[in-house]
């Protein structure tokens, strides 16, 4: 089968997309510019003109209501933010006016726009270029909110993104960008979680990154002979809670597995959830696992306390199965300094 | 029909449908909060006259003159403000979230200044497909005060949209005068230092301000240009409410009486030749309007997850 890079499969969708309709148009700040927002939107300004891909000034909140009004009057924006906290500035756009512009209308008026927001991770990225915060836009009706972790999903929702008539944002992670995964034709719609491995002990739910994370998990424990089921649910809005819960119906453990802080956030609606409509098959509380509760810090030392992965899982996974501790000294965990250095 | 008359036809109605507000609001009946824009008219009924039926229109809370002045269409305003499932947004806007987007009022928002940039997007898309469709937004010199008017204006006047900014000055916002927000002297020189036309007038004359606003449009259009329209007028009642707050203290009934001389509707009437025809029929729509309003029925509880996503 096919195979291309997570950032790969986000540029093929936008080409095809913006070849097969003309109303779909693509900016945001350093949209147009030689980094191509990490080589996303790389050959697009070349091949369909400064009218249909553009940069623009500083002004996220701006041009957040400018694409919902280009969405209103029949065409598709899509507007990208380098960080899902530049993303903040548009906050007021996002929660009074494109959420509930198709309500506000009773449905005269559309709002088929969309955002792509990219979580930034290490390097020092510190706590100003490193929030998720996607549970803060899933809690408002109105947006539908995705975060596909594999090149196949990113580029599958992105296109099903773009045919939405809602207003759909996509959270990617910087990291995923490198990540290598085959593609296939088959079209998927908004709001289909997907098991990414399967397994009958344990069911780890994971958003993003994390699913990264969880599957180096299960293949460690694989050795051990213990089959972990790890679950993604690409979409928070609408969310596909049967997928979730069948597979927690099968494991009767559960763990998640949040790219983003635990208080208040996805993690606890999904295990809010599985607790209400799986209890009676659990056989141990939801555990939940995510960033630190502080604001993300800059130095190497300090960000590795801050973010969980793959070995807080193990741990997690070991501790509910009541099982001991897995030797790790001969694994190889995933660094970024082998993927790059630099200034992102 | 000549232009003195179809304004005045604007002017009276959007009176009228206020006045019956004001008469009717004690019995708590139309549960939403009342932004009047009674001493405005002649703002929504010149510009509206010269941007035609074709044109787009995005507004604010206070836009009952703008949503009748578009429209004509007092069936709705009274069904959606009365809260009913007859009306086209069947109670899901109120007073604050008037629109109808098949007669060119896409949207009005309670946020301020939040509906200029949807404005400008709306602007984009016509340019983009080509369109001679033009766009107008309608906002208080309060939105002034916010980040997003100027990122706004600053986009337009980048990317060349002619668009007409329409400032309604009423000198306040809510109860604080300009004097007390603004760290510059007049509006007009600031937005003057920007690649865009501005046109201003204090005039309570509806022919004059259709006439600027012709001029604005054709200024707009030569220049591919955005235009900033600048027009003064006062807020003849309280912030919210149907009342008079002159003994509040923070502006003085002398004002009112001399902007009331002037009153919009007076002035226009001066002009007509039989306005009592004009008024008579008009009476009667409204009548009509407050009455089917009141005999429909409230939206069914389905409406409540229609049209979420």
């Amino acid at each position: 089968m096919r195979e291309l890079t997570y950032r790969e499969a986000i540029n093929e969708a936008l080409f095809s997309e913006m070849e097969r309709d003309p109303s779909v148009f693509t900016y945001g700040i350093d949209v147009a510019d030689h980094k191509n927002i990490f080589g996303s939107t790389k050959g697009i300004l070349d091949k369909f003109g400064p009218k249909r891909c553009f940069s623009t000034p500083l002004s996220e909140d701006a041009m957040t209501g400018f694409g919902l009004g280009a969405a209103l009057c029949g065409l598709r924006p899509i507007h990208t933010h380098m960080r899902v906290d530049f993303l903040l500035l548009a906050m007021n756009q996002l929660a009074n006016m494109v959420s509930s512009y198709r309500y506000a209308t009773n449905g005269t008026l559309k709002v088929p726009m969309v955002i792509r927001a990219i979580i930034g991770r290490g390097w020092g990225q510190a706590f100003q270029h490193s929030k998720s915060m996607h549970s803060c836009f899933a809690h408002i009706p109105g947006l539908k909110v995705a975060m596909p972790s594999t090149p196949n999903d990113a580029k599958h929702t992105l296109i099903a993104a773009i045919r939405d008539d809602s207003p759909v944002i996509i959270f990617e992670h910087r990291w995923l960008y490198d990540i290598c995964g085959p593609i296939n034709d088959h079209q998927s719609s908004l709001g289909k979680a997907k098991v990414l491995r399967c397994g009958k002990d344990i069911s780890v739910i994971a958003t993003s990154w994390m699913n990264v994370e969880a599957i180096k998990a299960a293949e460690i424990l694989q050795k051990r002979g213990i089959e972990v089921e790890v679950v993604d649910p690409i979409t928070l809005t609408p969310l596909d809670e049967q997928t979730l819960i069948d597979s927690v119906n099968k494991t009767g453990h559960c763990i998640v597995a949040d790219n983003d802080w635990v208080h208040c956030g996805f993690g606890a609606e999904l295990a809010a959830v599985i607790s209400e409509k799986s209890f009676d098959n659990l056989k141990s509380p939801v555990k939940r696992i995510g960033f630190a509760f502080s604001p993300c810090p800059c130095a190497r030392p300090l960000e590795d306390r801050f973010y969980p992965n793959a070995v807080n899982i193990i741990r997690a996974i070991e501790e509910k199965l009541a099982i001991d501790e897995t030797d790790l000294s001969g694994e190889d965990f995933y660094t970024y300094e082998n993927k790059f250095k630099g200034p992102f | 029909m000549d232009v003195n008359t179809l304004l005045y036809k604007k002017l009276y109605l959007i009176r009228r449908c206020e006045q019956r507000i004001i008469d009717d609001y004690g019995d708590d009946a139309m549960k939403t909060p009342m932004h009047m824009s009674m001493g405005a008219e002649a703002i929504s009924a010149g510009v509206c006259l010269a941007l035609g039926d074709n044109a787009q229109v995005f507004g604010t809370y206070r836009s009952h003159a703008l949503y009748l002045a578009k429209t004509g269409n007092s069936d709705d305003f009274f069904a959606e403000i009365y809260g009913r499932g007859s009306a086209l947004l069947q109670g899901k806007g109120g007073s604050m979230h008037l629109c109808a987007p098949s007669k060119g009022v896409m949207g009005t928002s309670a946020i301020v200044a939040s509906i200029i940039p949807v404005a400008v997007g709306a602007e984009f898309a016509n340019k983009y497909a080509n369109s001679n469709k033009k766009t107008a937004v309608f906002f208080g010199d309060g939105a002034i005060d916010e980040g997003v008017f100027w990122e706004s204006l600053n986009v337009a006047c980048l990317m060349k949209l002619p668009i007409l900014f329409v400032c309604e000055d009423n000198g306040f916002a809510v109860h604080t005068p300009s004097a007390s927000r603004c760290g510059y002297d007049k509006i007009t020189n600031i937005v003057s230092q920007f690649n865009c036309v501005v046109l201003s007038s204090d005039s309570t004359d509806a022919e004059v301000i259709y006439k600027l606003t012709l001029e604005a449009i054709k200024l707009s259009n030569e220049k591919q240009l955005p235009c900033f329209l600048h027009l003064k007028y006062y807020r003849y009642l309280e912030h919210v409410g149907v009342n008079e707050d002159f003994d509040a203290g923070y502006r003085k009934r002398e004002d009112f009486e001399s902007w009331q001389k002037r009153d919009p509707i007076l002035l226009q009437r001066k002009k007509i030749t039989a306005p009592e025809l004009i008024e008579k029929e008009i009476d009667i729509q409204v009548e009509e309007s407050i009455k089917k309003s009141k005999q429909s029925p409230f939206p069914s509880d389905d409406i409540l997850l229609k049209e979420v996503v």
